[in-house]
């Protein structure tokens, strides 16, 4: 243990730059490896292999120094403050994301008590952004867009947080750091190696977090707010330069944040069995935490890749009739499991 | 859930896919490193034998496009035959192609009575300024070095003599 004790501003400031650090690099490393690189994979294709020299690594970044150039344009029917806001608004939703997302047993931004249920609750914020954009872009496929995303982000938020209360009756705490250290010091079968990770007693609970986190992301199957051939991108329809980029970094960011979050929830977190406590946990956790990453935002996009789009009553058939129900029965289960043992 | 089965079976062939990509290559290839194998009879572009043409304009007035611009004029040549009667000959002043009309149907191709023009797989040949791509009849004449050769002929066929 380091004793150094650094003023709480100093370490204010560098938790918000890690933070800011983390984003666009989630963002671009999902941008690349599963958007550019698997997609292209999963379609026989090699996908971008010339910018930077080393099978395109440069694309994305050379996209975004594009959109940075780009002419900064608002509609002239738009609500000019509004529409200049909204990316923001989505992206502020996307950076209070990381302030739970533990990486250590001493990494973690703030520790927050009820750390599951603040995440869940700023990660519907964006939803907020997306309406403003579409309202303020004085467009109809942009509004149609906009409140498509907002039937449908309410719609599978639901799931979301109902998948998660199984996870927070078996770990008894809400804070993500104390879910971790349940799955850590738990035992499978009095086999306590590998601890307990709550992906195999709560894989419904699992299945149905991956799916509402895809429909959170709006993307395929679940893209039908910014449904490229007939919305023309939804919300997203009047946007260029860097008021875009931010959506898109939101979109990739927020992935990243979701997948880290169902990586603690699920898999364990930064947690591996080597090294439970001391130095080498806290310098090991982000390599773990972003292997576990890698892995759920594989799922993620390997669906996504897949799969049609869903038709709007489908979709919300699909959250109400079978997702709801199902994370429900979820909850009573787990929760009678938990009183029997 | 009678959806489950097939949704597993679009998971796989996708898997499947990058796995396939990852061991034995993409079905695409890297163009400017790498070529395809193009078919032999592959319409790229038209190629003009120049001593072949006779500038009986059958190609330009069959052009949908009207995109072939022949321009020619009669020469005396010196009788076959020891006091007979000069010959008249056309002679080939102009033969463009215009590409930037051009659809590629062949059928000047096809029409060409005294087979002067051919079709090569070759594609490069494009342009920053769209007046460049009018093709003149040297230009066409380079084409025919890339002209493949006519398929075989079939068993027991006699060649003409």
């Amino acid at each position: 243990m380091f004793a150094v004790t650094i003023p709480y501003w100093e370490l204010t400031i560098i938790k918000t730059v890690v933070v800011l650090a983390v984003i666009p690099a989630g963002a671009l490393i999902l941008g690349y490896v599963f958007l550019l690189k698997i997609m292209a994979h999963m379609q026989s294709r090699m996908g971008p292999m010339e910018a930077g020299g080393f099978h395109g690594w440069f694309q994305l970044i050379g996209d975004a120094i594009k959109f940075i150039q780009k002419e900064d344009i608002i509609p002239a029917e738009a609500d000019q403050r509004v529409f200049a806001l909204a990316p923001l608004v989505v992206l502020m939703s996307t950076f209070l994301l990381y302030v739970v997302v533990p990486a250590g047993p001493r990494l973690v931004v703030q520790n927050l008590d009820v750390g599951i249920f603040y995440a869940l609750a700023v990660s519907s914020l964006g939803v907020i952004g997306v309406l403003m954009a579409g309202w303020a872009s004085a467009n109809k496929y942009s509004l149609l867009g906009s409140l498509r995303a907002a039937g449908q982000l309410i719609a599978y938020e639901l799931p979301l947080v109902l998948a998660v209360v199984g996870v927070v009756i078996q770990a008894q705490t809400m804070s993500l750091q104390g879910i971790v250290h349940a799955q850590a010091n738990g035992a499978m079968f009095g086999f306590s190696w590998v601890g307990n990770p709550f992906l195999f007693t709560q894989i419904v609970g699992f299945v149905i977090f991956l799916a509402a986190a895809q429909a959170e992301l709006t993307q395929t199957p679940f893209d039908m707010p910014v449904a490229e051939s007939e919305l023309v991108a939804g919300y997203m329809t009047e946007y260029s330069g860097f008021r875009f980029l931010f959506f898109f970094m939101a979109e990739f960011g927020t992935a990243f944040a979701l997948s880290a979050i169902a990586s603690t929830l699920y898999l364990g977190g930064w947690y591996q069995p080597f090294f439970k406590t001391g130095i080498m946990a806290d310098v090991l956790g982000p390599v773990v935490l972003a292997v576990k990453i890698m892995l759920v935002a594989f799922v993620i996009f390997w669906v996504r890749f897949t799969f049609p789009r869903f038709r709007e009553d489908q979709l919300q058939a699909f959250a109400w009739k079978i997702l709801i129900p199902l994370s429900l029965v979820n909850i009573m289960a787990t929760a009678v499991f938990k009183v029997a043992f | 859930m009678p959806e489950l089965p097939g949704l597993a079976k679009g998971l796989g062939v996708t898997f499947k896919t990058m796995i396939n990509t990852w061991t034995k290559g993409a079905v695409t290839v890297q163009y400017p490193h790498e070529k395809e194998d193009l078919a032999p009879r592959t319409r790229g572009v038209i190629a003009l034998k120049e001593e072949n043409c006779t500038v009986c304009m059958l190609c330009a007035r069959e052009c949908p496009d009207w995109c072939i611009y022949i321009e020619g004029h009669k020469e005396k040549r010196p009788p076959r035959r020891e006091g007979g009667k000069p010959r008249t000959v056309n002679a080939l002043d102009r033969f463009d192609i215009d590409y930037a009309l051009c659809m590629y149907c062949g059928i000047c191709v096809e029409v060409c009575p005294f087979d002067a023009l051919f079709w090569t797989p070759e594609y490069e040949y494009s342009e920053s300024s769209i007046a460049d791509l009018l093709h003149d009849k040297d230009r066409l004449g380079e084409w025919m070095v890339t002209v493949p050769d006519p398929p075989a002929l079939e068993a027991g066929a006699v060649k003409k003599k």
